[in-house]
């Protein structure tokens, strides 16, 4: 299924349709938000494309302990690294964002920090990872420290937020958004272009890196 | 289970006989606490109360860094194989945590005991707060547990334990930090059976992921 196109294709269409109905269409006039309020497509859309990735990462490392194939393995890194891209983007847009509402790149908020956070945690895995020579070792153990560290992060971003006070849209109830901001025309261009759109995007770069990752491996055993 | 629980306590008093047997290095993590905390009161003096509960907590956080890393640093390769011959993974590795928390828990007595001789004690409620500092110890000493044993698999141990266990650590620090200001002062804290739930969980939910990966840190 993976190596069929229509997917590719459908991911830069709806990425197409979020891009220009997110720039053009109308949105609702709320104050201090003004037409920031389109990073919506954008940078909450990065973080639940994080957050699906780490997910398939995290699975593929419970099927590697399982089984013990080495692909399966592959599989979670390529998503970790991934994610951990579309991370960097997400804290990226919200800073931008920040800057213009809060008047601040960066003001300590529990949410900024809470990125901070899982970021060092997904950065420490690949130093885990790094930090072992034998192959199957290094990966048998990072698929540990992948579950432990998923298993403990993702309570903190979905329990802690609720409960302490923050300037972030959505205060103290849904972590990613104010529910209340958005009107239905917004809500579709979000939950059938960009969430698809951006998720296909990703799912297709961690395919070609696991194909560059299984040429480089035959390209050393011919040599 | 009568049988379970009988080689559990016999691997944890081993690892008690073993502390006792090379005191060094637990005298060693002892003057590590006192020296540390003997720098803070040179650095600072008697801090104001939040600086004060700050201070602690950090020093629990590194005081666990080097207790319980060395648990699992200190055993060689030969020896972690005769365990493996003996015993199931997952007696050995209750027991260590056993063990751990009991550490941390002496540990923390200790430096409670520092805190309040050199830095002041600002502390108006010293049964809670010593309740708090019980029970975070035993959180933070089963996090680190874990985390030991993965690191022990790896080669530059004592800086990736910091590596790995630091951000894992920070929310439920977070979360005792604001559960202890409640030993300050007559404050009231919102949300407060939340917070104990929510830390409950998270040690239950270490034990029990325990439980289930450490033996496929073991075989090797």
């Amino acid at each position: 299924m993976l190596r069929k196109t229509w997917w590719k294709i459908l991911s830069i269409l709806l990425l197409l349709y979020t891009f220009t109905a997110g720039f053009l269409g109308s949105v609702p006039q709320k104050p201090i938000l003004n037409e920031t309020i389109r990073n919506l497509y954008f940078h909450v859309a990065m973080w639940f494309v994080m957050m699906i990735l780490f997910i398939v990462s995290v699975v593929y490392s419970v099927r590697y302990l399982r089984h013990n194939r080495p692909i399966d393995d592959v599989h979670a890194v390529e998503y970790a690294r991934t994610g951990i891209v579309f991370g960097v983007l997400g804290l990226l847009t919200g800073s931008v964002w920040a800057r213009y509402t809060w008047g601040d790149f960066w003001s300590n908020d529990p949410k900024q920090l809470g990125a901070a956070i899982a970021l060092l945690i997904y950065l420490a895995y690949f130093v885990l990872r790094n930090s072992l020579t034998d192959m199957d070792k290094s990966a048998r153990i990072s698929a540990v420290y992948n579950i432990f560290a998923f298993a403990m992060l993702f309570p903190t971003i979905w329990i802690i937020p609720r409960m302490v006070e923050s300037l972030h849209p959505g205060g103290m109830g849904n972590p990613a958004f104010n529910t209340k901001d958005i009107d239905s025309r917004m809500r579709v261009i979000f939950y059938f272009g960009a969430i698809p759109g951006w998720t296909l995007l990703a799912v297709w770069i961690c395919s070609l890196r696991i194909r560059l990752h299984l040429f480089a491996v035959n390209h050393e055993r011919n040599v | 289970m009568f049988l379970r629980s009988r080689l559990l306590m016999t691997l944890f008093k081993k690892d008690i006989l073993l502390e006792f047997r090379q005191q060094y290095s637990f005298y060693g993590v002892l003057l590590y606490v006192a020296s540390t905390i003997f720098v803070l009161y040179m650095a600072l003096g008697q801090p104001e109360n939040m600086v004060w509960n700050g201070l602690f907590w950090m020093m629990q956080l590194f005081i666990c860094v080097n207790a319980v890393a060395k648990t699992f640093l200190q055993e060689g390769k030969g020896r972690q194989l005769y365990f493996y011959s003996l015993c199931s993974p997952v007696d050995f590795m209750l027991a260590r945590m056993l063990f751990n928390a009991t550490l941390m828990l002496l540990m923390n007595g200790i430096s409670l005991l520092l805190f309040n001789l050199l830095l002041g004690s600002p502390i108006a409620h010293p049964l809670l707060f010593l309740g708090i500092s019980c029970f975070g110890a035993c959180s933070i000493s089963l996090v680190f547990s874990f985390l030991a044993a993965i690191a022990a698999r790896a080669q530059q141990n004592a800086a990736l334990m910091a590596i790995l266990g630091f951000p894992l650590i920070i929310p439920q620090l977070l979360l005792l930090m604001r559960l202890s200001t409640l030993a300050f002062s007559d404050v009231y804290q919102s949300g407060l059976l939340t917070i104990v739930g929510l830390l409950a969980g998270f040690d239950a939910l270490v034990v029990i992921l325990s439980v289930i990966l450490f033996p496929f840190l073991w075989k090797d």
